[in-house]
């Protein structure tokens, strides 16, 4: 048992930490005002092969690992989360699922411009009324010759309003008991793939998001992912790893709170004393680090073993449900560590805590995380 | 980062659970209500090795490393917390003679205290008024005229296995209390079992690890040769916190042990136990506890095994100790809680083992230095 990184994996997360802290954190605060979606920092993020991490090179990507992916994302979040998420979305839930569900075809013409981020993917789950249950999915595709016809909307989408491909999953089968979905792949532009404007949210606001409409759009047979009638398998399988990439998002966003909220308290006096000097923020700090670090361990656990091939679906819903759960409570103690200077904006602890909140409910609540979770301890 | 274990360390925790299972875990119930000291099940777990896991081969050890100890921990305290912390104990002081000691000192020990010679070894820091600060310790060790050894005189609080022990690692005031003042001037010393002059007060009686033997301790002017001195003169506080970081390790380990065996309980229960139609495992009440349950498990099995690691590979693991001790004693705590609440009326009769691990887990978040002790180590290297 080795809890240390390999040179090869200290080099990717040096490079990642350098480029973050030199290129991201500068802008940070202004992205997030002004809503800016980080188009430079993409491209730069794409140059350094971030945007499709453990693909192989040979479709693009930079031919890493998970393991690779966890630490860069955790270095790009604890730098800007909304960063985060985006490079997060084109690994994980696009690039992901082409890899590992897509024919040839699909992996050269979509796969290897999308992981080099020549292109930009996106996934479309979530429906206005279809949320944590999949099963209540409207949106269908109906077969005709040659193709899919797809009806339907999906909202919250990630990178939507930038993307060039998305992969959506759609109902194509409602004879059984349960229905049947697959999952198909969508180019920006084709006709009846339309989307409204992006959504306000309260963080992560340099990365857009948007509801994605179809009507009667037509996608060719070639554009399934994965076999017909098996788009919930593709959807599960990601969102496995989705998991990963968010737990590291959120390991970045509380780190980032946490080494703000160590300065602040070596630098803030009251009572004759650096706050740091109390014990009441002492302790705050105390069950902030250690909570960080047992949410790193958990996130790094089900890196290595998706890395291993081996079956992480609990180990990726604990790592994300206590991440997410730890990065949020970090959060709210660094805020409370910056008293009224935690309230504003002038600080960007600020900024965190609004960026945290987003980790419990995106790529699985963690009410859901709760339920994958207890569904493997009582089904052994 | 590698999670997989070596062949010796599957070894030794696949040793370590079956004999915990086979023939500790029956018997755990009994030891408890009848706070009885296993020393039968300790001289068992002596000849698997299990009493020195980390002691060199050469001095009757088993020589298998800090992460091998932690998994064995483990193992004996899912089948009986009591067990376990008089094998924490015992582990610990063969691993501080083994380290500090000279060759006579180690040689003549450390096999007695890894062959079950021992029943177990002590390790007396604690006094009633000296307990988070040992710098406050009133217990003295004062050169005889003659220069050629020591009287020890005071007295030590809560000593694990005292009235078992065949050897004590003693801390006591060496040092001149102006020029070396707190922890600067505590030296370490070996007291044997039996010595003249050495009385076992009355065993505690305990919340839980009723089979654990804790008592205090009376020095009345017991004459040590200079040779009883563990380490350098005045370097004893150094010797406590080395320790105590590796003990850490052990308690965190042993909580682990403690919570794992209460989920599991718990999980059968929910699957067992049919309220309203339904086995309450079906209800999200239940689901939402045991999913918690398990991650804060599986978040604390991780910070011990890393702190292990770390230990084994000799890189500073003070800071990792400490966080493995407070969130695993802390998630055990709330893990054993919520095991006697899943099991309802059942988890608060002695029916059922989740009564007795709240009770054990209890002294998780106290001993080896308490919740507040360990936020303070943390804090510290946090803003170093």
């Amino acid at each position: 048992m080795d809890f240390e990184l390999t040179d090869d994996h200290r080099m990717v997360r040096d490079t990642a930490r350098d480029f973050a802290r030199r290129e991201i954190a500068p802008r940070a605060a202004e992205l997030d005002k002004s809503e800016t979606w980080p188009s430079g920092i993409v491209k730069q993020m794409a140059e350094l092969g971030f945007l499709g991490m453990a693909i192989p090179t040979e479709f693009g990507g930079a031919g890493l690992d998970t393991f690779a992916y966890a630490l860069v994302m955790e270095e790009i979040s604890a730098a800007c989360a909304s960063c985060g998420v985006i490079m997060s979305v084109n690994n994980s839930l696009f690039c992901d699922p082409v890899y590992k569900f897509g024919t040839d075809a699909q992996k050269q013409e979509v796969l290897t411009p999308t992981a080099s981020g020549i292109t930009l993917g996106c996934f479309g789950l979530t429906e206005p009324m279809s949320g944590s249950d999949a099963q209540t999915m409207v949106t269908g595709a109906t077969k005709v010759p040659g193709g899919w016809l797809l009806n339907g909307a999906k909202n919250w989408i990630t990178n939507g309003p930038h993307a060039d491909h998305i992969i959506v999953f759609a109902i194509t089968d409602r004879s059984g008991s349960k229905v049947k979905h697959t999952a198909f792949l969508v180019q920006k532009g084709a006709a009846g793939f339309t989307q409204n404007a992006r959504d306000h949210k309260l963080g992560i606001r340099a990365a857009h998001s948007c509801t994605v409409f179809f009507q009667d759009c037509f996608v060719a047979d070639t554009a399934v992912v994965g076999n017909v009638g098996e788009g919930f398998k593709v959807a599960m399988a990601t969102l496995d790893g989705g998991r990963i990439g968010i737990a590291c998002q959120a390991l970045g966003i509380a780190r980032a709170a946490l080494e703000a909220a160590t300065a602040y308290a070596k630098e803030r006096k009251s009572f004759g004393k650096p706050i740091a000097e109390h014990q009441a923020i002492q302790f705050m700090l105390a069950d902030m680090a250690t909570q960080l670090d047992a949410a790193r361990l958990l996130t790094w656990r089900a890196a290595w073993m998706k890395d291993a091939h081996m079956r992480h679906s609990t180990e990726s819903a604990q790592a994300k449900l206590y991440a997410s759960e730890a990065c949020t409570r970090i959060a709210h103690k660094a805020l409370q560590i910056f008293g009224g200077y935690g309230y504003s904006t002038e600080y960007p602890v600020e900024r965190h805590y609004r960026d945290a909140r987003i980790t419990e409910i995106y790529e699985g609540t963690s009410e859901i995380q709760r339920i994958v979770i207890a569904a493997s301890l009582l089904r052994a | 980062m590698n999670l997989t274990l070596t062949e010796t360390q599957t070894l030794v925790q696949k040793t370590a659970r079956e004999f915990a299972q086979k023939v500790i875990a029956p018997e755990a119930a009994r030891l408890d209500a009848e706070s009885r000291f296993p020393r039968e099940i300790l001289k068992g777990l002596a000849d698997l090795g299990l009493m020195a896991v980390n002691v060199p081969e050469d001095l009757g050890g088993s020589g298998a490393g800090a992460l091998s100890y932690a998994l064995a921990m483990e193992e004996v305290a899912a089948a009986c917390a009591s067990t376990a912390v008089t094998m924490a104990v015992t582990n610990m002081v063969g691993e501080i003679i083994a380290h500090f000691g000279t060759p006579a000192q180690r040689e003549f020990h450390c096999p007695r205290l890894a062959d079950g010679t021992y029943a177990a070894g002590s390790f007396a820091l604690s006094e009633a008024g000296a307990g988070s600060d040992p710098g406050g310790m009133s217990t003295t060790a004062t050169l005889l005229e003659s220069g050629e050894g020591y009287v020890l005189r005071g007295d030590k609080q809560w000593i694990t296995s005292g009235a078992h022990a065949g050897v004590f690692i003693v801390w006591a005031r060496t040092g001149n209390r102006e020029t070396h003042a707190g922890t600067r001037g505590i030296s370490c010393f070996l007291l044997d079992g039996g010595t003249p002059g050495l009385t076992i007060g009355k065993a505690e009686d305990k919340l839980g690890l009723r089979a654990s033997n804790t008592v205090p301790l009376v020095f009345d002017d017991i004459q040590l040769p200079k040779t009883a001195l563990l380490g350098e003169l005045n370097g004893g506080f150094k010797i406590a916190m080395m320790a105590l970081d590796g003990g850490r390790v052990g308690i965190s380990a042993q909580a682990v042990g403690i919570a794992r065996a209460a989920l599991a309980e718990s999980v059968q229960y929910a699957r067992d136990r049919k309220q309203f139609g339904k086995a309450i495992g079906e209800f999200q009440g239940i689901q939402w506890k045991l999913a918690d349950m398990s991650t804060k498990l599986e978040a604390s099995r991780l910070l011990c095994h890393r702190a292990a690691a770390l230990k084994e590979a000799k890189k500073p693991f003070s800071r990792e100790a400490s966080m493995a001790k407070v969130f695993a004693s802390e998630a055990a705590v709330e893990i054993c809680n919520e095991a006697v609440q899943i099991h309802g009326g059942y988890g608060y009769t002695r029916d059922f083992a989740a009564e007795r691990h709240l009770r054990d887990v209890r002294a998780s978040t106290i001993y080896e230095g308490t919740s507040e002790i360990q936020r303070i180590v943390i804090a510290r290297s946090q803003l170093a």
